[in-house]
């Protein structure tokens, strides 16, 4: 819950920060929804294996017969389910309040529907790097960002393209693209990384 | 040179280096079904690294473990499915009662339903003397009720190998009386404990070994 109260937040502080002209507001829509989203799908991303790396659970995981790698995509799927779907439902409310014009609310949802799932899976990597350091956050946000990029130029991309009436298709197939080849990749990834924190 | 015994877990030149410092160096170990294996040191004499180490977490820097003469590298799980390792942390979930942790626990490890291990949950609560409280959020637990909960986990699945890092430490005099019980009948049955211990841990004709009897050369 305190993700969407941050994303709020932070969509709402742009208004206040670069005038409420509609115009404006309507052309930086896209851009800074999308942009608040990542930030807020990071934020609850360094205690995703954190509490199981400190209370003893990561060791008492890997002994499970489960592999690691389900335990990691199942990993992800919950921070998804407890962010992005929550963002997800929450973006259409904050496109009117950008004065976001109405043709591009679809696009909107199925961007944020397929982009953010790539988000947890590419994210739970960083955490997995960064579970074994202190105060890892910092670090893991740099991991991080970077690879956040392809999702947040292609999301914004599809809702820009709907806006001048090209229609996203494209830029959401590039974004679905993303997603599959996270989607086997990251949990084996993120495994990899927990075995080696083991240590 | 001899044959691997069929059963036994075997570590052989085992040199454990951690950063720069050498922690250990050509340390053999080994344990038949029904032995125990008493590791005992200083602190930072590397008894805990020996225990993660025998469980498959630390790759050894020189020197191979052998469960049943196969290399532990080559198959890391098929080793880690046949062991409890229990170390300085308990992995109990705050917000959960003590039933709660012990049954997600139980069902991850042995794959088993709700129904078919209830019997077995309550069984090893009763054991551990928390059966009146199974129904408390861990949260509330003092730290050597907690430790109880962690050694029910070893009794609700069955596994050959035990790896205890210090399972004495908070517990009463009582629960270390069970403990040594509960070590006894698991040795009883074939089973295998390695154990690194403080102060003393009666269990009957156990193996001992020493770590660090001249200081650690960094």
């Amino acid at each position: 819950m305190l993700v969407v109260v941050f994303f709020v937040l932070t969509v709402t502080l742009f208004p206040l920060g670069v005038g409420p002209e509609a115009s404006v507001l309507r052309r930086i829509a896209p851009g800074v929804i999308w942009v608040s989203a990542l930030l807020a799908a990071m934020l609850s991303l360094d205690r995703l294996f954190q509490v199981d790396f400190e209370d003893g659970s990561l060791d008492q995981l890997a002994l499970a017969p489960l592999p690691l790698e389900l335990v990691a995509a199942a990993k992800c799927l919950a921070h998804w389910l407890s962010t992005g779907l929550p963002l997800l439902v929450i973006s259409p409310l904050l496109g009117i309040l950008l004065n976001l014009s109405g043709e591009a609310y679809g696009t909107l949802l199925l961007a944020m529907a397929i982009g953010t799932p790539s988000l947890s899976l590419v994210g739970a990597i960083g955490a997995a790097l960064t579970v074994g350091i202190r105060r890892g956050g910092v670090l893991l946000s740099l991991l991080v960002l970077p690879l956040y990029i392809p999702v947040l130029i292609f999301g914004v991309g599809a809702i820009d393209a709907a806006l001048v009436g090209l229609g996203g298709n494209a830029h959401l197939l590039v974004l679905a693209a993303i997603l599959l080849i996270a989607l086997p990749l990251a949990p084996w990834a993120v495994a990899g990384a927990l075995r080696l924190n083991l240590e | 040179m001899r044959a691997p015994a069929t059963l036994s877990f075997t570590g052989k030149n085992l040199t454990c280096t951690r950063g720069d410092t050498t922690v250990f160096t050509d340390l053999d170990f080994d344990v038949d079904p029904g032995e125990a294996l008493i590791v005992r040191g200083v602190n930072g004499s590397g008894k805990s690294s020996l225990l993660r180490m025998a469980a498959g977490f630390l790759a050894p820097t020189e020197g191979e473990l052998r469960r049943e003469g196969d290399l532990i590298a080559k198959d890391p799980e098929n080793h880690f499915t046949r062991l409890h390792y229990l170390g300085h942390l308990n992995a109990l979930k705050p917000a959960f009662t003590v039933l709660e942790n012990l049954e997600f626990w139980r069902r991850l490890f042995s794959g088993s339903t709700r129904s078919t291990g209830i019997k077995t949950d309550a069984r090893a609560l009763d054991r551990l003397g928390l059966s009146a409280i199974a129904d408390m959020p861990t949260h509330y637990l003092s730290a050597g009720q907690r430790r109880r909960l962690a050694l029910a986990r070893l009794l609700a699945v069955a596994r050959p190998l035990w790896l205890l890092d210090e399972p004495t430490s908070s517990l009463d005099d009582a629960g270390s009386e069970t403990l040594v019980q509960l070590i006894s009948e698991h040795l009883s049955t074939g089973g295998m404990v390695i154990a690194a211990v403080h102060g003393e841990l009666a269990v009957p004709d156990c193996k001992t070994i020493v770590l660090g009897s001249e200081p650690p050369v960094s």
